[in-house]
């Protein structure tokens, strides 16, 4: 019988032209969720997913058995991030479905056929690094994510379930668990799927082999036995079953930090003024100039102009957070809004030394610190996902230093003034010596050096030091690209920016992705990397997405055809 | 142990020869006995009951009669016999012959089609078990038995296809099917209609009327199918399906005749003054059940239905006869949909339709069958007449729900629904009426207070026959 839901009935229409979705704003907060219900008990927080069906990003689909779309995960995103500023007390967070019967059916089948490639690729790259977050929460905060499952989980809906430290699973003998797009759409689980069922579920190859061709996927009994869930309950049991789950967790869990206090996230976002070849975003401590005739943006990043406060009484106005919140911002909106962008120039003005008093301030053991400097790891590894070329622009008075100096070694290129006195410096700082470990777990440092050993020794003792490093020590060092002197220079980064953005963005995106993270794979770098690379490759081919491609059949009258031929 | 398996399943399937068939049987046999004696009817096993078995194809060996034991019933295997020359009814595959074997594409879709068809099967025989203590008559109470132990012989049918057709997951499958119950809160039953419970006569003649109406046109669409031993089973089904339809059918018309023969009785015409059950009331009856049923086609625009026909997995009702045109492709079907709070018409590729196709199939059925009742209430010399309602109307799957709707299938808000509920759906105050009334009849002949007696006996026995012989 046609009785069992489908993922999402759907008849696929026209595609969209690559940017004509509305510009999309990643402000949020859990009194104006639309899409989540957020209830907090104690040290117990239960989120709760109701998506509503009516209000996706765009016309031409419907939010179906809580299917998500991006605006959907930017409330997710925020949620995250604010259980940990504003709800330390919390311990355990349970994440469950907030209609009968069905926990989450993924990303939107609709909306992805009818996105464009570039946005859905925008799409799976903020709901992944999500996704990341929420094991960076329970790694980093002591808060643990459950996935209480209280329906049926497929595609994205387990993917998401993967990404918490733990998932139950309704036994109802009809609920199950799934990754059906390989069989039913000729895609990837791309957001995490995969990775995730090998590297940290620990599912042996061949069950994950067949798990992923299962359209239907596992029930309880199955699902429990290959790891692919870690319990489940009948549900006559279930919601005491999940209780007592989340009460073992906090009883076992440190507990609240001692200074811990709620920090309230203010909303972020910029004033935005035209500006010849595009606008100009001003945010409190980032600028970006937007060129689009040019395909430039200038990041301009300014330091601290005033002494820190003490951590303790810090709240979300101290520099080291408001920054890297609006430079989150701005990456997101450069991303997702301004495709034209293919060349993103970062300079930092300030004083060094705010920059490092600053840093000092939130360094050692303290709640708030701990989660300042989390965070800023997590803004720094947004930069190196970015899928723009990134140069850095060192220029006397800049203040690349301490945390900010991880920025010159996360762009591709940086060109660093050589002027005649020496006053054109940046300066290193311990918190470069593995406070800011990029996804593939490596230092910048270390991914920047992989096989010189001395090069790399000469750099951490500068770091141990703290001290200013001049253009041509730093080029000697290895820590810049470029040191042009003074008439060189304008020349010199006018010609790179020129050259730059006349080659191919595709094969910059590859190369730059494949550069940027030298040394060793993690869990999360293979995620970024491979099964991202694979699905961006299977979201263009016709098998995918063609006339007769299986996600633009899906849920259409006529079945997809194949092009067979395999290499 | 030894099982003769002929002697003890009639089959036209060789089971006898059949070394994996026999495996898989050896061990779901005695655990389906189990469940039959544990959830199947409650208090009448050891009796023996005027029934009716299928021991074969040939005509007449689908229905031999005779008094014996539920247990022993002989649940038998059969399929009608293969057309060589059939080829596959409707989809992307239409014309090409028929697979005996299931394609390793469609295996999983299948074996899900088949596996929500059969869990129908026993879900409404545990439904059903409590009934035969307030049977109206031993007519009825054999009628009652008669619709179960087919159910149960249906349920043998498609564990047949899932043990012979899809190895260790059609036996995990068909384990499953035992281990399922109706209305239990932690093993449901797949469907919604099939957890319902069904504690009164009037809704039991309304189940089978309605409810298992739909399994005729399910049974129909899959016999469409070009996966033919599914084909071939649901054919064979298709005949005894048509049994349960008529205890449906005459159960109700019945009762309509009585009721009105008491409303006629009682000097304020009040028919429950007379203890029996008012017209309105079953209209309430009506208006329930057939809601409910209609559900069970799933949503009116669908990608599994525009799936299941594309692959040749299931037909519209008679693919092969009725239609020329076996593609469905290129074609549009006009739809009302709920669009920014009312209805407008939309156009919908045909084969996503596939699921509205078939209840308009089932819909024009139940219709006549409504004719046939108002003519009874005519011939009982009435003017009310029973009507059905909008197939908009009261539903909880599909594109109509979580939407208000009047019984003509107008949209009129939550707080007019609210309001009008009670006159149109059962109330606790008419459920609880009519369960007042339900007391067993177990003198031969004689007939509750409450519905009037059939036109005539089983099998050309006399109404007074001893259908049920206690032990």
């Amino acid at each position: 019988m046609p009785r069992k839901r489908s993922i999402l009935p759907v008849i696929p229409h026209e595609r969209m032209a690559e940017t004509s979705y509305p510009a999309v704003s990643f402000d949020a907060h859990p009194s104006s969720y639309v899409h989540w219900r957020l209830e907090i008990d104690g040290p117990v927080a239960t989120l709760s997913m109701c998506v509503q069906e009516n209000r996706g990003m765009w016309p031409g689909y419907e939010l179906k058995l809580n299917s998500y779309d991006l605006s959907v995960d930017i409330e997710l995103a925020d949620c995250v991030q604010r259980l940990r500023f504003e709800h330390p007390e919390v311990r355990t967070v349970i994440v469950t479905g907030g209609y009968d019967k069905i926990f989450c059916a993924g990303a939107n089948i609709r909306m992805l056929a009818s996105a464009s490639h570039a946005f859905k690729v925008n799409f799976c790259k903020f709901t992944n690094e999500t996704r990341t977050y929420i094991e960076d929460a329970c790694a980093h905060s002591g808060q643990t994510w459950i996935a209480a499952l209280n329906g049926t989980a497929s595609g994205g809906g387990y993917e998401l379930a993967e990404a918490c430290e733990e998932i139950y699973l309704i036994d109802d003998g009809n609920s199950a668990v799934s990754l059906p797009e390989v069989p039913l759409l000729g895609v990837l689980p791309g957001t995490g799927g995969l990775t995730r069922l090998t590297d940290k579920r620990k599912v042996r190859r061949d069950i994950a082999d067949v798990f992923c061709t299962k359209a239907e996927g596992f029930k309880a009994r199955d699902a429990v036995k290959h790891r692919i869930v870690d319990g489940s309950f009948s549900r006559s049991k279930w919601a005491d079953g999940i209780k007592s789950r989340a009460a073992a967790i906090v009883a076992k869990a440190t507990p609240r930090p001692a200074d811990a206090r709620a920090i309230t996230l203010p909303s972020v976002a910029p004033a935005i003024t035209a500006a010849s070849g595009g606008e100009i975003w001003t945010y409190s401590s980032v600028t970006v100039q937007v060129d689009r005739s040019t395909r430039v943006a200038s990041l301009e990043l300014r330091g601290p102009t005033e002494a820190p406060a003490d951590s303790a009484t810090a709240d979300a106005s101290a520099w080291a957070l408001r920054f890297y919140r609006e430079l989150d911002d701005a990456l997101l909106r450069l991303r997702l809004n301004e495709l034209d962008i293919g060349l993103v120039l970062i300079r930092a003005s300030g004083d060094p030394a705010q920059v490092l008093a600053h840093d000092a301030a939130i360094q050692g053991e303290g709640w708030f610190n701990t989660e300042v400097r989390n965070y800023q790891a997590r803004v720094l590894r947004r930069l190196d996902n970015m899928a723009k070329t990134l140069f850095a622009i060192v220029e006397p008075g800049n203040c690349f230093a301490g945390s900010l100096a991880e920025i010159l070694f996360s762009v591709d290129r940086s060109y660093m003034l050589a002027d005649d006195d020496g006053e054109n410096a940046i300066t290193l700082s311990p918190a470069s010596l593995g406070g800011f470990a990029m996804h593939n777990g490596a230092t910048r440092l270390a991914a920047r050096f992989p096989g010189d050993a001395d090069a790399l020794m000469l750099a951490q003792a500068a770091a141990q030091r703290s001290k200013a490093i001049d253009a041509e020590t730093a080029d000697e060092m290895g820590l810049v690209t470029f040191a042009p002197d003074a008439i060189d220079w304008d020349d010199e980064v006018r010609i790179a920016i020129e050259e730059r953005s006349s080659l191919s963005p595709d094969a910059l995106t590859g190369m730059e992705q494949n550069l940027r993270f030298g040394g060793g794979e993690s869990m999360d770098n293979k995620i970024f990397g491979r099964l991202t690379a694979w699905q961006n490759w299977i979201f263009q081919r016709p098998n995918a997405v063609g006339e007769r491609g299986a996600l633009k059949m899906f849920g259409a009258p006529e079945r997809p055809i194949f092009d067979y031929r395999r290499t | 142990m030894s099982i003769n398996y002929d002697e003890q399943i009639p089959n036209n399937v060789n089971l006898s020869g059949d070394k994996r068939l026999q495996r898989a049987l050896e061990k779901w046999q005695p655990a389906f006995l189990d469940w039959w004696n544990d959830v199947g009817p409650m208090g009448f096993q050891k009796d023996d009951i005027y029934l009716r078995t299928a021991v074969s194809t040939e005509p007449g060996g689908w229905a031999q009669f005779g008094h014996v034991k539920m247990p022993d019933y002989r649940w038998g295997i059969f399929l009608e016999d293969a057309d060589p020359n059939r080829t596959i009814p409707g989809g992307d595959h239409a014309g090409q012959p028929v697979w005996q074997e299931v394609p390793g594409e469609y295996r999983n879709t299948l074996r899900r089609i088949i596996v929500t068809q059969a869990d129908t099967e026993p879900a409404s025989v545990e439904q059903q078990r409590w009934l035969g203590q307030t049977a109206p008559s031993m007519y009825d109470m054999r009628n009652l038995f008669q619709v179960n132990v087919e159910e149960g012989r249906h349920l043998w049918a498609m564990v047949y296809l899932l043990h012979a057709h899809f190895g260790k997951d059609g036996r995990d499958e068909a384990d499953d099917l035992l281990a399922r119950r109706s209305g239990d809160a932690d093993k449901p039953r797949i469907l919604d209609a099939f957890n319902q419970p069904c504690p009164d006569w009037l809704t039991f003649f309304c189940f089978t009327m309605f409810t298992d109406r739909d399994g005729k046109y399910q049974l129909g669409a899959l016999a469409e199918s070009g996966f033919d031993p599914l084909a071939r089973t649901c054919r064979f089904m298709l005949t005894e399906e048509a049994h349960h339809l008529s205890v449906g059918e005459l159960g109700v018309e019945r009762v309509l005749r009585r009721s009105v023969q008491l409303t006629k009785a009682d000097k304020n015409g009040d028919a429950r003054a007379q203890g029996g059950i008012d017209l309105p009331t079953i209209q309430k009856w009506i208006n329930y059940w057939y809601s409910y049923s209609l559900d069970l086609f799933g949503s009116e625009i669908s990608s599994n239905a525009a799936d299941f026909f594309g692959a040749g997995l299931k037909g519209r009702w008679n693919e092969s006869k009725d239609f020329t045109e076996h593609s469905a492709l290129n074609q549009h079907y006009t739809m009302a949909v709920v669009r920014n709070g009312s209805l407008t018409e939309d156009q919908v590729p045909l084969r996503n339709a596939m699921n509205e196709v078939l209840r308009q199939s089932y819909m024009a059925d139940c219709e006549r069958v409504v004719k046939r009742w108002n003519r009874a209430l005519e011939d009982e010399g009435t003017d009310f007449r029973v009507s059905l309602p909008s197939s908009r109307f009261f539903r909880r799957q599909g594109i109509y729900a979580g939407h208000d709707f009047n019984r003509e299938g107008d949209l009129i808000g939550s707080e007019a629904w609210q309001k009008q509920r009670e006159s149109w759906l059962p109330s606790d105050a008419d459920r609880a009426y009519v369960a007042s009334l339900m007391h067993a009849v177990t003198e031969p002949g004689k007939m509750a207070h409450w519905i009037a007696p059939p036109r005539k006996g089983i099998n050309g026995q006399d109404i007074a026959f001893e259908y049920v012989r206690r032990a």
